[in-house]
């Protein structure tokens, strides 16, 4: 195996609160290919946000307790010194967001935005930085991007803010698209042009895309490979067709099952009972099991680990794998 | 249900019985003016732009469309929330285009609204009970003292703890929020609910509770829905009948089967194309269009049929055609979709749809062999 472009080991980011510790992001462990898709589904809340942000040093180390190590190329970003994890940040590795003004600033034209990025990064003239970023703004599908160069945020539709965003993340070339969230405000029809060009951003410059979303069809459609979290943990981990044909883990289950399908008549929705744990007291043992329709004893005591099933497949789940196995097919594949 | 059993099958006669609610040509216009003090009228918004539609008894009707093509607006107008700028509306056999004070009063007992952010939507000063029971107190349908035992009731209905009564809705998680609000939307026994986008601000799981409450209490108390989500997921579980909605006009209605099986507006087919299908073999054997541009201004919307710019069905037509314009440019559509505007037409049993050249594809592929998708059968 090539040495991986992301490796997160073991990461934990705790918030110190007046209620108590948020235990946001407990212990997850992952690694990015150069040039893959990795999608991060799982509830609000379930620390999606938090583990990436922490990827990106955007978390205030002040606020938060935060152990483990992200290592990028190798370089470990949670002891780089802050001036380098700025440069590496636009740099190397981007980030767009579900609202575009968090990246663009409504006072400035789009243009300078863009061209500001590239300057404060390489040693080129203004002129130049003008040009690249109109020519971002072209690939990434804006019509008349001289015209819309000079234009403030607030003349964008959503969707066009959403395309300037992504031309400003990518305007550096990076190696890691960080994506989180970005069409969850969008309509359907301009949520498939946005994916449509990400993908095709993806091949065109092979970067790699950490897709965050907590839409199952997006990432059914998108990613090569799919981690699922809740309540700050990875609790299965695999290929598309794992998660979607083989799911071990009674979470994804339960994904599955609530979510009405286009291409099956379902009679009924089966939800997941109860809500998502609080992170202050995350239950005792396998963090689902209030909510898990196959718990048994062993499940209030131990914590599952996410242990390999088949491959790259690994799920967190002290039911037998044949028990698992059996269920999947008679309970999680006959929808209709 | 396979495929061909849904085309073979001759779909169930139309309905014999009185729609609940009618609405013929029914427009909503904004005025956009000028001027502080003469205000000056510079042109509209045409949120609701010649609207036909019927809603039966006990039925839900799905209304889908994107961002801004009028739906919340149409909800609003069928409640009598807003006047009408034009047409008629009719509740339960009356014309009601036109009511006002007391009658409009007793109008609005039969038709409630159940919205998408439960929050916005819930007074955070006032406790669950009396939020749930401020129907009673308004309408006075029942007497003071009795008022606190039927709010429990309705709250056992809806699955929230009857001694839950005096908390605030901050003390509520999202999915129980829209819940007090479901409650307090059945609180005169309406006939008819509006539901705009009730699930749309919530995570799968509590989406799916929701869903099926909604399911349990149109079974109990005979309730018809009008069901308004942008997710064709969504609205083809829970609808009977689905109309879909492009800048201000209902574009096409069916049953739900007939809908998904044989789209036969452009749009409907774009709209189904875009939805992710959380399937990876099915998503591959999904057809893509990928709609380009956004919607237009509804203030001056374009001519003929309005989604002619973004049609791919007149751009492959004009592009098989080879047609140019005076300049020798490909032209984009085909004449006809630019200059004259296409009504509603019959499309099969109970299916109508207004496009010059309707679809004859299949866009979502359903119910495929197991051995062909390469799931373990
Ligand atoms: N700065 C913070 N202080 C305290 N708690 C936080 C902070 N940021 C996030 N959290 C909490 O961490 C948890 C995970 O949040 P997040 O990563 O945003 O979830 P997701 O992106 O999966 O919806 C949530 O319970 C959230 O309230
Ligand atoms: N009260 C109002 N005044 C002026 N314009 C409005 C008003 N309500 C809605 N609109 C406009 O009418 C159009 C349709 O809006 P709406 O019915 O909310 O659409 P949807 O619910 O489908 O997103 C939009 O262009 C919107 O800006
Ligand atoms: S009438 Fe023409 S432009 Fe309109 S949907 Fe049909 S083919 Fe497309
Ligand atoms: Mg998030
Ligand atoms: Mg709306």
């Amino acid at each position: 195996m090539p040495e991986p472009l992301l490796e997160v080991k073991d990461l934990r980011v705790h918030f110190p609160t007046e209620d108590g510790i948020v235990k946001a992001v407990d212990g997850v462990s992952f690694a990015i290919q150069p040039g893959e898709t990795l999608g991060v589904v799982g509830e609000s809340g379930s620390g999606k946000s938090v583990s990436f942000l922490t990827v990106m040093g955007l978390i205030n180390r002040k606020s938060a307790i935060v152990e483990g190590e992200v290592l990028f190329q190798g370089q470990d970003l949670l002891n780089v010194p802050k001036e380098e994890l700025q440069a590496i940040r636009g740099n190397k590795i981007g980030m767009i967001f579900q609202d575009p003004m968090t990246s663009l600033h409504p006072f400035y034209k789009v243009g300078d935005q863009i061209a500001e990025t590239i300057l404060a990064h390489e040693d080129i003239s203004k002129k130049e930085a003008g040009a690249r970023a109109v020519d971002m703004l072209k690939r990434v599908g804006i019509p008349r991007p001289d015209e819309r160069a000079r234009q403030y945020p607030h003349e964008f539709s959503g969707g066009m803010r959403q395309r300037a965003m992504i031309a400003m993340a990518l305007s550096l070339n990076p190696d890691l698209l960080i994506a989180d969230e970005p069409t969850t405000a969008l309509d359907v029809t301009v949520q498939a042009q946005i994916l449509d060009l990400i993908d095709r951003l993806q091949s065109e410059f092979n970067t790699a895309v950490a897709l965050i979303t907590h839409d199952l069809g997006v990432v059914a459609e998108h990613c090569d490979y799919i981690q699922v979290m809740y309540a700050g943990r990875l609790v299965e981990v695999g290929t598309a067709d794992d998660i979607y044909y083989r799911p071990m883990m009674p979470y994804t289950w339960g994904l599955l099952k609530s979510i009405p399908l286009l291409t099956a008549q379902e009679d009924r929705l089966h939800p997941i009972r109860g809500l998502p744990p609080s992170l202050i007291h995350v239950p005792e043992g396998c963090p689902f099991n209030p909510r898990c329709p196959y718990v048994f004893d062993r499940c209030h005591v131990e914590v599952p680990q996410l242990l390999p099933v088949d491959g790259f497949h690994a799920a967190a789940c002290h039911l037998s794998l044949d028990d698992r196995k059996r269920i999947v097919q008679e309970e999680v594949l006959q929808r209709t | 249900m396979s495929t061909t059993e849904t085309l073979a099958t001759p779909p169930p006669a139309k309905p014999t019985v009185e729609p609940l609610v009618r609405l013929e040509g029914v427009k909503k216009h904004f005025p956009i003016t000028r001027g502080i003090i003469f205000q000056r009228k510079v042109g509209a918004v045409h949120a609701v732009d010649g609207v036909d539609l019927e809603i039966f008894p006990g039925e839900t009707l799905g209304l889908v469309g994107e961002t801004g093509c009028g739906k919340s607006t149409l909800a609003r107008v069928v409640m009598r929330l807003h006047n009408l700028t034009e047409g008629k509306l009719w509740f339960n056999g009356r014309d009601v285009s036109n009511v006002k004070g007391r009658e409009l009063r007793d109008l609005r007992r039969d038709m409630q609204m159940v919205f998408q952010d439960p929050y916005a939507s819930l007074n955070p000063r006032k406790t669950v009970g009396s939020i749930i029971g401020a129907p009673f107190r308004l309408h006075g349908t029942v007497p003071k003292n009795r008022v606190k035992g039927e709010v429990q009731e309705l709250m056992e209905l809806v699955g929230l703890n009857p001694e839950h009564y005096n908390r605030y809705p901050h003390e509520f998680s999202g999915g129980q929020r829209q819940r007090i609000g479901v409650a307090r939307s059945l609180a005169l026994r309406p006939k008819l609910i509006v539901c705009d986008e009730p699930v749309s601000a919530l995570d799968v799981s509590i989406q799916a509770q929701i869903l099926n409450l909604l399911e349990d209490l149109q079974n109990e108390f005979h309730l018809t829905y009008l069901f308004i989500a942008h997710d064709l997921s969504v609205v083809k579980h829970v609808s009977d009948r689905v109309s879909v909605m492009y800048l201000g006009k209902i574009v096409e209605t069916a049953e739900r089967d007939s809908l998904y099986a044989q789209p036969r507006h452009p749009y409907t087919g774009a709209l189904m194309s875009a939805v992710p299908v959380p399937d990876p073999k099915l998503a591959k054997a999904k057809r893509r269009i990928i709609l380009e541009g956004d919607v237009p201004s509804p203030i001056d919307p374009p001519s003929g049929c309005r989604f002619h710019p973004r049609c791919p069905r007149t751009q492959a037509l004009a592009k098989e055609q080879g047609l140019t314009d005076e300049h020798g440019a490909p032209l984009r559509f085909v004449p006809r979709c630019h200059d004259e505007e296409p009504f509603l037409t019959d499309q099969g049993p109970g299916h109508t749809a207004a496009c010059h050249f309707p679809l004859d594809v299949r866009i979502i592929p359903m119910d495929i062999d197991p051995e062909e998708t390469g799931a373990p059968p």
